[in-house]
């Protein structure tokens, strides 16, 4: 037996000098195919990464993606003591912390809701309908929502009218987050509880016939079995979702943008948007953007790292 | 076992009794919430916009009209939109699974060792990026704002998503012996890959397919930021033109504001009717293709 092991290792520490030229030779054809990945993902996402440098020199037409002379913290500092800079947080926060409450529950609510429907045909219809706004565009959308809600013309504001909402919604600084968010809901509940009612149907038959004969009633069942076997998609997935506690969604909140509601709806990504592509103050938008990203970025590795002492789930 | 648990379901408590009219009204009250506006563009699209803005169009149409579709037929910039999302999301889709499958088949294999460096190296772009300006800077450098180019060549060209959902599907449904039993006959990667692999995964690539087709089709952002050019223009941003920048009419007439009045009234019946007219392909192959969509979320669930 001894005898057996030690030859393996020789094998295995032969392979091992032999990796680099003979595993090239062997897996040439692999390297081919994936190729063509590889050079995408290097040059449209990996070359953006090394032009946030971008963001500590000073913009220079000439010098292209990296940019000029050294400028340091120069663009971070403007933007920290710019007016604006206290309004963008609190607006990009209040709209996505909004987002992911009410956001976050809700496809677990309709997963556990439509789980306890038993005619089939009928949670066929309404899982089928529940779905599709997921994949009206975002400019659809928000047309949607302008001529729904005109004050004058509108199907909806004709009704708020009637019970005492007066005035133009889509103009108005107090109604922009609910707008925001609800339709937000509206579009993407059904499709993000998908991942939930796969979870629920393998939940094990047993532990169902067990409650019933323990005489638990559909509130118990939910309660004592449902929730708990979706509580590690439910992690993984508010861990995915901070992840982009500040990166709202910049075109939807860019279309629904006027100079009425700009007060609460300007946000970081617009922001960028404006002074970057818009005003050419490259240097600037860049600083501003990975501020935003870093922030992201530290916020998914917090949550993740949480949820790993916590529930022992983990994104890597 | 089967028997006791009907018995116990055909006993019903009364709690239960309650608590499943509550669950019927809801369900009710959710699929109507959802259904609704998408069913009121539709009948407000053909109905008289007079009856439309007075709030008598709510359940069935009313004083049938085809005014705003005929306008819409008349505007040339609907058709250069149409004519451009369709080729930019046709050629880009094409390009998306030619990047997208042979890696993913790539990354499934066992046996390639710069697997797991590799799998990092692009799930790493999910979760940090350049941001906006730094890929806008190598957009121009690269010369493509302004070209068709940048909608089939992005940060979105090869969509680690559905590279990971292709990925996962393949370790599981194709079997290792099988490639093993080919080498023997002497298949390449190549060949086994070709003639094996795809055939085996028409589920997936349809899945995938659909993702990068409706992606592109839906894609504001490329147009809104790299195209100048608005012969270039996709669907979309002439959409917002007409939806939201209230330019409804080619000649520029009927931009009432939200004031209303006799010109807003037509331009919202053009505005329904547009709807419609854009999201038609999407609306009339849903039905046929729910289920692979729905499939996609379920195998990329499955934690790889």
């Amino acid at each position: 037996m001894a005898f057996t092991q030690v030859s393996k290792t020789k094998t295995a520490s032969r392979s091992k000098r032999e990796t680099v030229l003979s595993t090239f030779r062997r897996d040439y054809q692999l390297w081919l195919m994936i190729f063509p990945a590889i050079i995408c993902v290097i040059i449209f996402n990996y070359v953006p990464m090394y032009g946030i440098q971008l963001a500590f020199r000073e913009y220079d037409f000439t010098a292209g993606l990296t940019g000029g002379e050294w400028a340091g913290l120069k663009y971070f500092e403007q933007f920290f003591n710019s007016h604006l800079f206290w309004d963008l947080i609190r607006n990009t926060l209040l709209i996505s912390i909004t987002t992911i409450v009410v956001g976050f529950p809700a496809p677990i609510a309709l997963a556990l809701l439509v789980n306890q429907i038993r005619w089939k045909r009928g949670k066929r219809i309404l899982q089928t309908t529940v779905y599709l706004p997921h994949f009206i565009s975002i400019v659809v959308l928000v047309g949607l929502l302008n001529v729904m809600l005109s004050p004058n013309t509108g199907v909806l504001g004709l009704l708020l009218a009637k019970l005492g909402v007066e005035g133009n919604l889509l103009a108005s600084v107090t109604a922009f987050v609910p707008i925001y968010v609800l339709s937000d809901v509206w579009q993407h509940v059904g499709w993000n509880s998908i991942i939930y009612l796969a979870a629920l149907a393998s939940v094990d038959p047993q532990l169902y016939d067990a409650a019933k004969i323990d005489g638990a009633n559909k509130w118990q069942i939910i309660r004592n079995i449902e929730i708990p076997a979706i509580i590690p998609t439910i992690i993984i997935l508010l861990i995915l979702n901070m992840g982009s506690v500040i990166s709202t969604g910049f075109e939807k909140i860019f279309l629904m943008q006027n100079s009425l509601n700009l007060p609460i709806s300007e946000v970081i990504e617009t922001y960028v948007y404006k002074t970057g592509i818009v005003s050419n103050q490259f240097s600037y938008a860049a600083a501003i953007g990975l501020f935003n990203t870093l922030i992201n970025f530290t916020m998914l590795v917090i949550v993740n790292t949480i949820a790993k002492r916590v529930a022992r789930i983990s994104l890597w | 076992m089967a028997s006791i648990s009907i018995d116990k379901i055909k006993a019903k408590k009364p709690k239960d009794l309650l608590f499943d009219t509550f669950i019927i009204f809801f369900c009710l009250f959710i699929f109507f919430v959802v259904a609704y506006p998408i069913f009121f563009i539709v009948i407000a699209s053909i109905s008289d916009p007079t009856f439309v803005s007075t709030g008598q169009v709510l359940f069935l149409p009313k004083g049938f009209s085809l005014f705003g579709y005929e306008q819409i037929f008349a505007d040339t910039r609907v058709w250069i939109g149409y004519r451009n999302t369709l080729f930019y999301a046709l050629f880009g889709t094409f390009i998306n699974l030619l990047f997208t499958l042979p890696a993913a088949y790539v990354l499934s294999r066992q046996e390639f060792r710069a697997r797991r460096f590799l799998m990092f190296f692009f799930i790493f772009t999910m979760f940090f990026n350049g941001g906006l300006i730094p890929t806008y800077m190598l957009m121009r450098d690269l010369s493509l704002v302004d070209t068709p180019w940048v909608f089939i060549f992005n940060p979105l060209t090869v969509n680690v998503f559905n590279l990971i959902i292709t990925r996962t599907f393949f370790e599981n449904n194709i079997p290792h012996e099988m490639f093993e039993a080919a080498t023997m006959d002497g298949c390449s990667h190549f060949k086994f890959f070709s003639t094996i692999v795809l055939p085996l995964s028409k589920a997936v690539t349809a899945v995938i397919g659909l993702y990068y087709l409706v992606g592109h089709w839906n894609n504001f952002f490329t147009g809104l930021i790299y195209i100048r050019d608005y012969n270039l223009q996709p669907l979309q941003i002439v959409l917002r033109d007409i939806l939201l920048s209230n330019q409804v009419f080619a000649e520029g007439a009927g931009s009432g504001g939200t004031g209303g009045g006799y010109a807003q009234r037509y331009a919202d019946q053009v505005k329904y009717g547009v709807i419609i007219v854009s999201s038609l392909p999407v609306l009339v192959l849903y039905p046929f293709i729910q289920k692979y969509f729905e499939k996609g979320v379920l195998i990329g669930s499955v934690k790889g």
